[in-house]
Order: C-alpha cells, then sequence, then structure tokens
C-alpha cells in the first residue's frame, strides 16, 4: 500500500509510548494528536511528531536543510490562545502546552486542498516517469491526497526534458516548486548555479544560460527531488523501482566512506543513493561517487587472465597466468631474493585484500617494498603515527586547521562538511599556496611553495626568516582563527588539523615537518587524514607501506608477534616506498613489479621515472579492475573484482571500519584481490591459510593492535551502519541499543522524503553475507531470518555504547592472550625538513593537484563523466600572461628542471603572483601533462614561463 | 567559471551601481534597482549586465536572472525601441481593448510578445495599468496614452515613428525613479516624459 510506504513511522512507534523519553531540562510538552510529547525547546514540529510516529505529510521539508514552509503540504491545525490555525508544521516550533492535530478535518481539508492544487499542473506521467513507484508525491497523493480533482483546464506544457547542467535533467511539468534543489545548491554545496525563474504557472528552475548546473554535487537534487521532475542521464528509463535490488555498501571512489545504497536492475548496477550517515555523508554523495558505478559496468573491464606471448597481450587461463605470474616473481627472488620484488599500490583493495597481500608480502616472498600510495600521499609513519581525529572531531571542533590539497577536488563530501562546519561558526584556518573552494569561508595563510614550515611556525606565533608570498596580515588573520581555540587550550585540545599533500610539487617532508611541529605545539590536537585514494588508510593500517606491519604497527615493533603468528620469519626493514621502487626498478635493482591497482604512468607524480621503470623492470604483474596504461606494460595481468562483486570492509580517512556489500557478480573470470594473494602464494610455496573472506577478517581481529575488538558482529550488528572506528573506543560506537529517535526495533528513522527512493529503514541493512540480496520493498527479516539468529550467526556480541578514550575495549580478549605490539606514536623531530631553494625573480613556483573528474582510467570509463574532466591550463597571475605579451588561452612554454610542457596559459586574479597552478591528469596518459615537469626527489618546482618561437 | 564578457554595465553605470548598493546596508538589496540600471542601458537585461550585477550584489547570477524574472518590467530579452503594452483588463476590455489589441497586431505585423522586424516595436498585453479613467489605455515604455482607439493607435504608431513624441517618450528602459532616488537629476527629456499624453481616440 501507497500510504504505509508515505509513511513508515506511524504503525511501528506508537507502541513505543510505553517507555516515554525523559523530558530533557530545556524540554517542552505538548500534545499531537491527543499524544503527549516531549520535546527538546526549538525542534520542530514535524520533527516531533515524527519521533512521536506520528507522520505529517510535506515535501519541502529536508531534515537537512533549513525549513522555508514553501509547499504547504504540512499545514496541522495548532491551537493557539485565539483558537486553532492551520500553520506549516515545517516552520513551526514547539512550544509548552501546545496542541497539535494533524488529521483532524481542518487540517485534512487543507493537506487535501493543497495537493490538488499541486496537482493541477502535474502532467500525472508516473507510468512513464523515473520516480513512478518510489514518489512521494505519487505516495502522499494516494494518503493525503483528496483522490479527485476538480480542474478540468488545459494543463501547461513545456519541452521535456532540458538539462540544468551536464548530469541534471528537468521535466518541468513535473515540477511543484518545493525549493528542494536550488536551496540544495545554495546552502548545503554553496554552489547557488540554479534558481526559479518567472513566476506563477510559468515557474521554472532554471540555471544562468552560460552558466550551466556544474557543481560537484548536483547529482543529490535529483536524489531529493521529491517527483520526478529531476533526473539524472545514467539512470533515465533504465529501471522501473520494483524491478531494483538494493544493498547497503560504502562509496570507494574517495577516501570519506560515504554510505550508499547501491542499486542493480537485471545484474547490473543501475543507481547510486547516498544514505543519511550522521557521521559521514549526512546523505550527500559528490558526483564522482554517485556516477563512478558506470566503471563497473565499463567495456575496459579485465574479464580475463592475459599473458605476454610474442611481445602481446594474450588471453590465458588463471591457472596459466599464476603460474606465469609466481614464475616471474620466483625469478626475480632466486636472483636477489625478496627485497628485489616491488608491490606497488593497494589503495583500490578492501581490508581483507590489503591483509592478504601485506601477509604474502612480509610472509612469502619476503619484502618490505610494499606502497599503497603513489608518491602522492605523506609518509606512513606521520600518517598512522598521529592522534586521529574522526570528522565529527573536525565538524565540532575548537578550530579547523587545513594543511591539505582543495577537499572540493580531492574530498568532496569533506570538504561539505567542513563548509557546513564554517557556517556554523567553525574557524578553519587554511594554510595553501592557492585558495580552495573553502577559502571564501576560511582564513586563509597563503605562502610560496617551499614556505609551508615557515608558514605554521609564524601561524604558531614564532619568529620567522622572511616568508615569500605571506604577509604579517594573512598571518595575522590566521592566527585570529586560531584565536579562540589556543586561548582555552594552548595544547590545542580540540584543534583539529586535516592533513594532505598539499600540492603534488612541494615534497612530503614539507608537509610531514609542518605537522610534526603542529603536534609537537599542540600535542593535544586531533589529525584528520585527507589522502584521497579508496581505500589508502586501510591499507596502511593493514600494512602496505615500508616499515609498517598490519594493525600501525612499526615493523621492528611488531616483528616477534607477527613472526610467532605467522610461523615465518619476516624480511628486514628499510623497505623501498613507491618513489624507491621506482627509481630502484628504474636502475635495474629490482626484478619484479606487481602492480596492485597501481597506474603509476597515470599517477605518479614523475612520468619520465614511472615510464623508465616499468620499461625496464623484467617482470611485471598488474591485477586491475581496468585495463590501464600501466597494463599494458605489463607482462601478466590479471583481472579483479570490483568492490561491488564482492564482500569485505573498507576503511576511510577516520580510520573507520565499514562493510562492503556485494550487489553484482564479477564479469568474466575476474575474482577478487584476495583470493589471487592465495593463489599466487600456494604457487610460491607459502599458504596464507585463509579460505573465506569472513576468516581474513577474523585473522585481522585477532593479530592486529588496531583492529582488535572490531569483530564481524560489531560490523554487521543493527546500528553498527555507521561502521566502527578503529582502535575501538578511539570514537563512540553505537551498537545494538538504538540512541534516541531509534525505532524500538533498532532501525535508524530515516525520512523516506528526505531520501526518496530508499522507501524504508529496513531496507537499508545491508546483507551480512556476501552474495545475499533483497529486493527493494521486500522484508528483509523474512530474507536473512530474525535479527538476534543474524547477530549469532556473524558472531557478534557487543551491545550498549562504548565510551571514546579506550583502545580495544569491545570484546572480551581471549584468556592469557599476550600483550600486542604498540600502536606507533609520533616520535618527535621525525620529520624535518630540508632546506628549500630560494625562489628567484624570474621563475614561477609549481603547485599541482588533482582535480575531481580527470582523464584517469576510472573517470574515462564512466560515460557521464569523461567529458566533464578539464581541459589543461597553466593558471598564473594575470600579471604574468601581460608580462609574457600573451593572450588567455594562448599557449606558453613552461620549463621545470625536470622537462618541458607547451600548454595554454589563464591569467587567474585568485592565483597569487610567482606561484602557476597546473593540474595532474588533465591530460590522457600519453599526452604531455603535469607529470613531466615533476620531480619526485625535488622539494619544490621552479617554472620558466615562456612564450613560443 | 565566467560568463563571457561583451556588454556589461559602461564605466559610468558601474559607478551608478556602487553608488545605488550604498543606499542600502545589504548588498544584495540593490538587485532590482540594478536591474532598471542595466535596463535602461540596453534596453533589455543582458546576460553580461546580470553577470556584473551578481557579482556586485555578491550573488549568483542565476539569482539575478531569477529575481529580474519575477518582474513583467524586466525584460530578458532584446526589446524595441518602444514597449506599447495594450491593457485588457476589466475597464478597457469593456472600451474594446481586444480590438485595439488585434488592431495593433495588424498594424504591427506581429503577434503578441514579439518584435517587429526595424525592431522599433514590441507588442504586449498588460493586465491593469491603472489607467481606467481613459480605458482603453496604452503605454509606450511606461509612459501612458488614452483613451485609444484603432484610429489613434494608428496616430500613436505614425508619432512615434515619425519621431513627433520623442520629447515625451524616452527610450525603452530609462526609469528616473532609480537615480531619482539617489539624488541624481532626472534628464529634460525623462522629465518631460512624466507628464502623461492623451488625445489618442474618442
Amino acid at each position: 500500500m501507497v500510504s504505509e510506504k508515505a509513511a513508515p513511522l506511524a504503525a511501528t512507534e506508537r507502541s513505543s509510548s510505553d517507555t516515554p523519553p525523559a523530558p530533557p531540562p530545556d524540554g517542552v510538552s505538548l500534545t499531537i494528536d491527543g499524544m503527549a510529547v516531549t520535546a527538546p525547546k526549538g525542534e520542530l514540529v514535524i520533527e516531533a511528531a515524527e519521533r512521536a510516529g506520528v507522520y505529517i505529510p510535506r515535501f519541502c521539508y529536508h531534515p537537512r536543510m533549513a525549513p522555508v514552509g514553501m509547499c504547504r503540504m504540512c499545514l496541522v491545525e495548532v491551537s493557539s490562545p485565539r483558537g486553532p490555525s492551520l500553520q506549516p508544521a515545517c516552520y513551526v516550533q514547539v512550544s509548552d502546552g501546545q496542541e497539535i492535530a494533524t488529521r483532524s478535518p481542518a487540517a485534512r481539508k487543507a493537506q487535501e486542498g493543497v495537493l490538488e492544487f499541486l496537482l493541477l499542473n502535474h502532467p500525472l506521467d508516473c507510468p512513464v516517469c523515473d520516480k513512478g513507484g518510489e514518489c512521494p508525491l505519487q505516495d502522499q497523493a494516494m494518503s493525503h491526497g483528496p483522490g479527485e480533482t476538480r480542474f478540468v483546464e488545459e494543463k501547461r506544457h513545456w519541452a521535456k526534458p532540458i538539462s540544468l547542467g551536464p548530469l541534471v535533467l528537468l521535466d518541468r511539468e513535473r515540477c511543484i516548486q518545493c525549493a528542494r534543489c536550488t536551496r540544495f545548491a545554495e546552502e548545503v554545496a554553496g554552489e547557488p548555479l540554479i534558481d526559479f525563474l518567472s513566476r506563477g504557472d510559468r515557474i521554472e528552475v532554471a540555471a544562468f544560460p552560460e552558466l550551466p548546473f556544474t557543481s560537484y554535487f548536483a547529482g543529490n537534487t535529483i536524489q531529493i527531488c521529491p517527483v520526478g521532475a529531476l533526473t539524472s542521464p545514467p539512470y533515465r528509463f533504465r529501471s522501473r523501482p520494483w524491478d531494483l535490488e538494493q544493498v547497503e555498501t560504502t562509496c570507494t571512489y574517495c577516501s570519506v566512506g560515504c554510505r550508499v545504497a547501491m542499486q542493480s536492475s537485471a545484474g547490473k548496477l543501475v543507481r547510486l543513493l547516498g544514505i543519511d550517515s550522521e557521521p559521514v555523508n549526512q546523505s550527500w554523495l559528490c558526483d564522482r561517487g554517485r556516477y563512478g558505478f558506470e566503471a563497473v559496468n565499463a567495456a575496459g573491464r579485465l574479464v580475463e587472465p592475459l599473458v605476454r606471448r610474442d611481445g602481446e597481450l594474450q588471453p590465458a587461463a588463471w591457472h596459466e597466468a599464476l603460474g606465469f605470474a609466481a614464475a616471474g616473481i620466483r625469478r626475480a627472488m632466486s636472483s636477489g631474493g625478496g627485497r628485489s620484488v616491488g608491490i606497488l599500490g593497494g589503495a583500490r583493495l578492501a581490508n581483507e585484500d590489503a591483509y592478504a597481500w601485506s601477509k604474502l608480502a612480509r610472509a612469502v616472498i619476503g619484502t618490505d617494498n610494499v606502497d599503497a600510495q603513489l608518491g602522492d600521499g605523506l609518509p606512513a609513519e606521520l600518517v598512522l603515527g598521529l592522534p586521529r581525529a574522526t570528522i565529527e572531531d573536525a565538524v565540532t571542533a575548537k578550530a579547523v586547521v587545513c594543511l591539505a590539497g582543495d577537499l572540493h577536488e580531492e574530498l568532496p563530501v569533506l570538504h561539505l562538511r567542513l563548509r557546513g562546519a564554517a557556517l556554523q561558526g567553525v574557524p578553519v584556518v587554511e594554510v595553501s599556496p592557492v585558495p580552495t573552494a573553502l577559502s571564501s569561508l576560511s582564513y586563509l595563510v597563503p605562502y610560496r611553495p617551499g614556505y609551508l614550515l615557515g608558514a605554521v611556525r609564524a601561524l604558531l606565533g614564532e619568529a620567522t626568516s622572511e616568508l615569500p608570498g605571506t604577509t604579517a596580515a594573512d598571518v595575522d588573520a590566521g592566527r585570529r582563527g586560531l584565536a579562540d581555540a589556543l586561548d582555552s587550550s594552548p595544547e590545542g585540545e580540540g584543534v583539529v588539523v586535516v592533513l594532505g599533500r598539499v600540492s603534488l610539487a612541494e615534497s612530503a617532508e614539507q608537509i610531514a615537518a609542518a605537522a610534526t611541529l603542529l603536534s609537537e605545539r599542540w600535542p593535544a590536537a586531533r589529525f584528520l587524514p585527507a589522502l584521497r585514494r579508496a581505500n589508502v588508510l586501510g591499507a596502511l593500517d593493514l600494512g602496505l607501506a615500508p616499515g609498517v606491519l598490519p594493525g600501525r604497527v612499526l615493523l621492528e615493533d611488531g616483528r616477534a608477534w607477527f613472526e610467532d603468528r605467522w610461523a615465518t620469519e619476516l624480511p628486514a626493514g628499510g623497505g623501498l616506498d613507491a618513489g624507491g621502487m621506482l627509481r630502484a626498478a628504474a636502475c635495474g635493482e629490482l626484478g619484479a613489479l606487481v602492480l596492485l591497482g597501481a597506474d603509476p604512468l597515470a599517477d605518479f607524480p614523475d612520468r619520465d621515472l614511472a615510464r623508465s621503470a616499468l620499461e625496464t623492470v623484467p617482470f611485471i604483474l598488474s591485477i586491475d579492475v581496468l585495463a590501464n596504461p600501466s597494463a599494458q606494460l605489463a607482462d601478466v595481468v590479471l583481472p579483479a573484482a570490483a568492490h561491488s562483486e564482492r564482500g569485505g570492509t573498507t576503511t576511510n580517512i577516520e580510520g573507520r571500519v565499514t562493510r562492503l556489500a556485494q550487489k553484482v557478480v564479477p564479469p568474466g573470470t575476474a575474482r577478487a584481490d584476495w583470493v589471487i594473494a592465495s593463489e599466487l602464494a600456494e604457487r610460491l610455496g607459502g599458504d596464507l591459510g585463509f579460505d573465506h573472506l569472513e576468516g581474513i577478517w577474523e585473522e585481522i581481529e585477532q593479530l592486529s593492535p588496531v583492529h582488535r575488538g572490531c569483530t564481524l558482529g560489531a560490523l554487521v550488528l543493527r546500528g553498527g551502519y555507521d561502521g566502527v572506528v578503529v582502535p575501538v573506543g578511539a570514537a563512540p560506537v553505537r551498537l545494538g541499543s538504538p540512541p534516541s529517535g531509534w525505532r524500538a526495533d533498532g532501525v535508524r528513522p530515516i525520512d523516506p522524503m528526505a531520501t526518496p527512493g530508499i522507501a524504508s529503514a529496513d531496507e537499508q541493512g545491508a546483507p551480512l553475507f556476501a552474495g545475499a540480496s533483497v529486493p527493494a520493498g521486500s522484508d528483509l527479516s523474512e530474507a536473512l531470518g530474525p535479527l538476534d539468529a543474524r547477530s549469532v550467526r556473524a558472531g557478534g556480541a557487543g551491545t550498549g555504547e562504548v565510551p571514546p578514550g579506550g583502545n580495544g575495549s569491545l570484546g572480551p580478549a581471549p584468556a592469557g592472550e599476550p600483550p600486542r605490539p604498540p600502536l606507533m606514536g609520533l616520535s618527535s623531530g621525525r620529520f624535518s625538513a630540508p632546506e628549500t631553494p630560494r625562489p628567484d625573480g624570474y621563475g614561477v613556483r609549481l603547485v599541482t593537484r588533482r582535480t575531481l573528474f580527470d582523464h584517469g582510467t576510472l573517470v574515462q570509463e564512466c560515460t557521464s563523466l569523461a567529458g566533464l574532466a578539464p581541459n589543461q591550463l597553466l593558471r598564473v597571475h594575470p600579471k604574468l600572461v601581460e608580462q609574457l605579451g600573451v593572450r588567455d588561452g594562448e599557449r606558453v612554454r613552461a620549463r621545470s628542471p625536470r622537462g618541458e610542457l607547451v600548454v595554454p596559459v589563464l591569467g587567474d586574479a585568485t592565483v597569487p603572483s610567482g606561484v602557476a597552478v597546473l593540474a595532474l591528469g588533465a591530460v590522457p596518459v600519453d599526452e604531455p601533462g603535469a607529470a613531466l615537469l615533476l620531480d619526485s626527489a625535488a622539494q619544490v618546482v621552479d617554472l620558466r614561463v615562456e612564450t613560443l618561437g | 567559471m565566467m560568463a563571457p564578457r561583451g556588454r556589461g554595465l559602461s564605466p559610468e553605470n558601474l559607478e551608478k551601481a556602487e553608488a545605488i548598493i550604498a543606499c542600502y546596508p545589504e548588498k544584495r538589496s540593490g538587485l532590482v534597482p540594478l536591474c532598471h540600471l542595466a535596463q535602461s542601458q540596453d534596453g533589455y537585461l543582458t546576460a553580461e549586465a546580470m553577470d556584473d550585477i551578481a557579482r556586485l550584489c555578491g550573488v549568483s547570477a542565476a539569482e539575478v536572472r531569477g529575481t529580474a524574472s519575477f518582474y513583467d518590467m524586466l525584460h530578458l530579452e532584446p526589446v524595441g525601441r518602444y514597449v506599447v503594452a495594450v491593457c485588457t483588463n476589466i475597464a478597457c476590455m469593456l472600451g474594446g481593448a481586444y480590438t485595439v489589441l488585434a488592431h495593433a497586431e495588424d498594424r504591427l505585423g506581429v503577434r503578441v510578445g514579439q518584435t517587429t522586424n526595424d525592431g522599433l516595436f514590441t507588442l504586449e498585453e498588460a493586465e491593469c495599468l491603472a489607467g481606467c479613467d481613459r480605458a482603453v489605455c496604452v503605454q509606450v515604455n511606461h509612459r501612458f496614452f488614452g483613451p485609444v482607439d484603432e484610429a489613434g493607435f494608428d496616430h500613436l504608431v505614425e508619432e512615434l515613428v515619425s519621431g513627433a513624441l520623442d520629447d515625451t517618450v524616452p527610450p525603452h528602459g530609462v526609469l528616473s525613479r532609480v537615480e531619482r532616488s539617489i539624488g541624481l537629476e532626472a534628464t529634460a527629456g525623462e522629465a518631460a516624459g512624466r507628464a502623461s499624453a492623451g488625445g489618442y481616440g474618442r
């Protein structure tokens, strides 16, 4: 029944009235439909009613946006000294003694009248509308509408659809002017590129003619549109809601770890919807995450193993390809030992895969040359050693310091959360060579690349030598932003530092030294890593970095423990990082290179080095989901399953472990990466001891210090949707006992109107075991059995809230368990910055960052996103363009000590003079781009910009 | 991203715009007066001018366009030198407004909402112009004429074409109110235009 779907909370909540919630100290008491309700002061009537289990119809109200009272659907009767009056429940706040009637004859007449009006011009084309079947207008027309219309005139007609932007189509007849999309664009995304045009029955949502709705967050407007007015080209006419199957899983297109509902139809992924995960994405997604699933369906997928024969990659059987792969690795091992094998990449992997590969490298191959980062990140010891903050910590911090790239491009949803925090008054201080998308709301301390440490010193109020690019006023502004936080705690309590790679043209040492300094001066501050690759933090946690073992343990600290548990000898430390491996490979010192989802040709910020390494090394094994340029040079290519094709877990920037759910089957014979690791181990004469995915997680939980207590049970229990931040106890974990406002059976009350398309919260429980999935709309408990049985099957136990502060306090420690090796900390003074060459008066310093959409394989395999990659441009201060005597868009030659590049130039007044900005990945890999100018070993990159000829 | 630059506000008008914005505690409050200013420059709101206004008021171009589109007297498309609006509300309708309007379409050779090929006239149908005492009321560039009948309409058009009314009817978009509000003097032509004209019918 449609009406039940529209009001999923109504039926069950009433029974919970036998346990009335304790009235909050500043609460008010009121009655809603005769029920006594207490609510905190300031709460909206619609919210209080919802908690009490009374569903009030609505369209414009969205719990994550400010109310506007626009659609009038939520009119209820509110008592007042002058008698009852009709008022919008989404706009009126609760007050003491208030009496609300939501279904009185007057309220009902008002609601039916509003719906009749909303439908006057609505085309009722539900049979051909994407939204039909999951449409709040449809549902509420049934549950709260009059059933008949008195309108017999001609309805308005519009050309349909028109595109608001590259990823948003608009059918104007269907629009009911709730302003959810325009409010999202302005309020949440801060990119008000759409607005209402005209008025009366001619009103429409429109973008400015030359400024299409290109926001990275545009897809959210489609998700929150309560009618079928906004649709997305990739999903339009692809499926009907009743044909969809869905699982709850985590988006792995960056490391924020947004929770999503992944939906498929006829065995193909068709849509991703954001789920309202309070600590992470709060229902929002970026368009790269939302449409990135297209790469899973792409023609470029690797579907069978390839082996190089007669100089050509040719299809082969798995046993054959694995044999070749093992032989290549064994050859390298026999000539130079395990250390002549390098394993590059791993950020693509799920946690279980990362652990399997970490174990394969250390326990079977005997090499410490592993690195999940591609020279574009930060030292693992720094990231893992610093006290970690959660996103929640950051958005409620006394001050946030950003030492990172442009989060809008790299971790868009983190940008949204920080933007929201800045609007709420959290001071954000950015130390960045060029302004970012957040800079209009932040205290920006600009600096010339190479002087980050100096800028941070100045921010700390320490005397520094002269700082090019930073004025005293800049520093003062930054210090003003920090003043309140540091006044209350000079130790930095409540300060969160967002730490990423500020620019790829600046060495990681610079950033590491600045972070080290901050952690020394502010011992109570916490750090949120802003490394962008999918599961890079999980890979580092599980030891895919030189000198690091699974569990945030230094190799020497954990040697005894892991040698005992793995029953083998571990290799000597001092392994090579990505740059080291490529340099060694280029010098002929490596016998074999494993590309574990890595594409160094496209991604390593030094194209020449990457190319000569791949051309020199005798054997390359590439394991990937998509055929990428580096894989073309491999000797053996093994096809891996994408995250949506297998189960597992992933770890986000906070250290939050969440579950990945399988929705579709891998194409061809592609396999999960841990299976490939196990098979390879066997052929190399070892045994990883894994035969199922859950077994790997159990071993991780038993051996890794940081994952102790993070059992599978903890991850799959109802209420555990938001995952568990490791080490367990570092952040509050809600398990079992539902927080206030949750339904008695532990299902989180997702407002289906906040996230249309996810009709009820019941469907959000991901199936517990890989492969299981349930059709949208069906009863999950029926499909998977009762809750108790599920948690028992999953081996889970813990309930109750675990307070922050403890380490691994969840779950009983096995009796007599020897102490696990200690988590690494940051030994102070470990990272120091080498001398930076001074800028000369002629050149400009390069700033290289990534853009959300680029020419990398992943984006280019998504048909909807491929065209959105920006063109390559060298952005400099307009004065330099003038000095060169060229016009904007004209090509110039940029020369670095490493190489040169002919590139169009653009004057941009936001770029400080003395700095040039060039994005990495702005051209296809075989065309000259920023990576030609970069030198992975240099501290900074100085450019000469010249006219051609 | 930036809209293509071209005919934005002229340097003088940019100066005036700053002065107008300075009249308000919030920059965005100057949005509608600035739309009038832009319209007085080009006869309608060019995309470039809206982009300028967005920048000056600290809002997005979409919001400027959205706001301007709310008002019938702000034009988003090029209009003729004379915007001729025939009132068809009750008093004028009873006075024969639809006959006048049909005749106007014939005389000008365009339908309501269109502009003549020579770029002289744009014909509009208006709701009450508050000129019921002289129904049928016709508005030309916001100057009132009436009562107007079919012959009177022809006469009005001839006078406009010949330039006989140049002193009375300024080019479309000129509004003195905006400028007066910030203490700027109206030009002689505009001052004359304030006196409304009659004598185009019975």
